[in-house]
């Protein structure tokens, strides 16, 4: 079983199972080199400081961020009255919500067949087809898609034109990867001794699933629908391939923005989402951690 | 759910259950996953020409199959696409070392910290992932321009007379991947190296093994599922990265991510785009089966 608070990462970055349990870790701490707490040191070093050099930079009163002539909240101001911000982050947050919902039911579907499905005619393919999602550049994943797009409005018309449904669309399906990999996870940890009393209770299948295993297994759906949620509303390349012309979701401004130099107004925008990340991650990871604590004695 | 309901029907509603289950996830990955990468290769054969859609069909009623293999020859022509692979395959491989030597040593100590820390640790290594990858890129800009915090610190110590160009350079862009990615690689090798069996190095260092030689004969052979894992996780999409050639690097950082998007948006050139991408896709093909063998070999363990 992985550590709780790992369940929070990236499912791709947790391929590894262990068997040591969670909780309380009575080992003794080993010494450690100087040159281990060094690299830690430097590492979370290297990992933070440009995060919150910009923020720090959010408040400066110039436009330069060079002098530093006061601390002030217009940058913050001219990001509110941005209209072209605003309405970004509206499109981005629908289609977000819309591609995390969708994701999450056909990642779930997934994941469940395969772990509950046992073998069915091409579960290599599926396998291999879930899981090349996860590390396909986006250059690719973007054009290709696309290319169907338009291939299929010129068979069948449909889809009429290029938008939120077609980027809504691309996110599903990379979304769907990593809510199968989180879901999955925990349907190969979980103790299936609750199903199969269930079903020697007489439980059909599809019953167990909705009434025994879908509330078990909540928790990891509610991660892997955040974590698509905070994949769809990060994507800049494969929305920039298969957006219309009157479609910018809100990296596709802050890039254009971005790529002409350094903006003030940006780095508001970067302390807003670092901040509301931050925090939601936080408390996750105390919640997480504390649940640890608790369950620890009971469960030796 | 009708649990006395008739049995015939019964069965049959789970059949088509199972095949529900199965079939639904299957079919939206088959037309959303699979069938692109055809059509990218069918693309990849036709000639562009002006219109909607800008590439020549493959069956055409009075001419009959259409194929050319063109792009491909323009591709083995042109020299900038050849730098652009060549080039991406030295900074992917480069940065996955980078990331390796630095990531290592840290999933180390986070594996050795006391659960308290531990936890901690490993959520701030996390952390990241859930901001805006772009924003953390940009992050870069602000740091390395010719006003920024690292140039005003060398000359503020006399290091340098002028501000040195950070941005916009190769070494931007080895700097942003290795950021970017550094997580990648560090959770996979944490959950090996928090994994292992410490009874392992005690007996070796009670056998008389120093403790670099422990480190190296036992440690490090251990842990090689997660080198492979955390390495192909950094490898493989830093090789088609776009956002960080573009922002960070300079003129000369020719990365096939960013010629295959400037092919696509700027010269309008969809089927030699398409080109550029399959054999980009090619050259993935066995480091993605390494992974996804990978991931398989993770899912039957994790189920046993």
């Amino acid at each position: 079983m992985q550590t709780d608070s790992i369940s929070l990462a990236r499912p791709d970055m947790q391929p590894v199972p262990n068997s040591r349990s969670t909780g309380l870790d009575l080992r003794p701490m080993k010494p450690r080199s100087t040159f281990v707490l060094s690299c830690l040191f430097f590492g979370f070093a290297f990992l933070y400081i440009p995060i919150l050099t910009m923020i720090a930079w959010s408040f400066n009163d110039s436009r330069l961020m060079s002098v530093w002539t006061g601390f002030s909240f217009r940058w913050y101001a001219a990001l509110w009255e941005n209209e072209q911000v605003i309405d970004a982050l509206l499109l981005s947050l629908r289609i977000a919500f819309v591609s995390a919902t969708f994701a999450t039911v056909l990642g779930t579907l997934a994941a469940l067949a395969m772990t509950r499905m046992g073998r069915f005619r091409g579960r290599t393919a599926f396998s291999g087809m879930l899981a090349a999602p996860l590390v396909m550049p986006e250059v690719i994943t973007g054009l290709s898609l696309l290319m169907l797009f338009v291939s299929l409005q010129v068979l069948i018309g449909w889809p009429a034109g290029r938008g939120a449904d077609t980027i809504a669309i691309a996110h599903i399906t990379f979304g769907m990867a990593y809510v199968a990999v989180v879901v999955q996870s925990r349907l190969a940890a979980m103790d299936r001794s609750l199903e199969e009393a269930a079903m020697d209770l007489g439980g059909r299948p599809m019953a167990v699933t909705l009434d025994i295993t879908l509330p078990l297994i909540a928790p990891a759906m509610l991660s892997g629908w955040l974590l698509a949620f905070t994949l769809s509303l990060d994507d800049l390349v494969i929305a920039s391939f298969v957006s219309g012309p009157e479609s910018s979701t809100l990296p596709m401004v802050i890039y254009s923005k971005v790529k002409l130099g350094i903006t003030p107004d940006i780095n508001a925008l970067a302390a807003i989402i670092v901040g509301i990340v931050g925090t939601g991650v936080a408390i996750a990871g105390w919640l997480m951690v504390r649940t640890a604590r608790r369950q620890a004695p009971a469960r030796r | 759910m009708q649990r006395g309901a008739d049995p015939v029907s019964a069965a049959r509603g789970e059949a088509l259950w199972r095949r529900a289950v199965v079939g639904i996830p299957y079919f939206w990955l088959l037309v959303f996953f699979a069938i692109p990468f055809v059509i990218i290769l069918r693309i990849s054969f036709a000639d562009p020409i002006i219109g909607a859609p800008p590439f020549t069909p493959l069956y055409d009623a009075e001419e009959g199959i259409y194929a050319t293999g063109d792009n491909y020859r323009f591709l083995a022509e042109d020299d900038l696409y050849w730098v652009s692979y060549l080039k991406s395959i030295r900074i992917a491989l480069v940065s996955t070392l980078l990331c390796l030597l630095l990531g290592y040593p840290m999933a180390y100590g986070i594996a050795r910290a006391r659960s308290t820390t531990r936890n901690l640790l490993l959520l701030l290594v996390i952390l990241p992932f859930w901001t805006s990858f772009l924003l953390r890129v940009y992050a870069w800009m602000g740091m390395l321009s010719n006003q920024g915090v690292i140039n005003k610190a060398l000359m503020g110590l006399g290091l340098t007379d002028g501000p040195v160009q950070f941005l916009y350079t190769d070494f931007a862009v080895y700097l942003g991947i290795v950021y970017s990615y550094l997580p990648f690689m560090i959770l996979p090798l944490y959950a090996t190296l928090e994994g292992l069996d410490e009874n392992l190095m005690d007996a070796a260092a009670d056998l008389g093994g120093r403790p670099r030689q422990v480190f190296f004969d036992i440690t490090v052979p251990m842990s090689a599922p997660g080198i492979l894992a955390g390495s192909l996780l950094v490898f493989i999409p830093s090789l088609g990265e776009f956002v960080i050639p573009s922002l960070l690097g300079g003129l000369e950082t020719l990365m096939i991510g960013k010629t295959l998007f400037d092919e696509f948006f700027v010269n309008r050139d969809w089927p030699l785009a398409s080109a550029v991408a399959t054999v980009l896709v090619l050259i993935l093909i066995l480091p993605i089966v390494l992974f996804q063998r990978y991931s398989a070999t993770a899912e039957r363990l994790n189920r046993q």
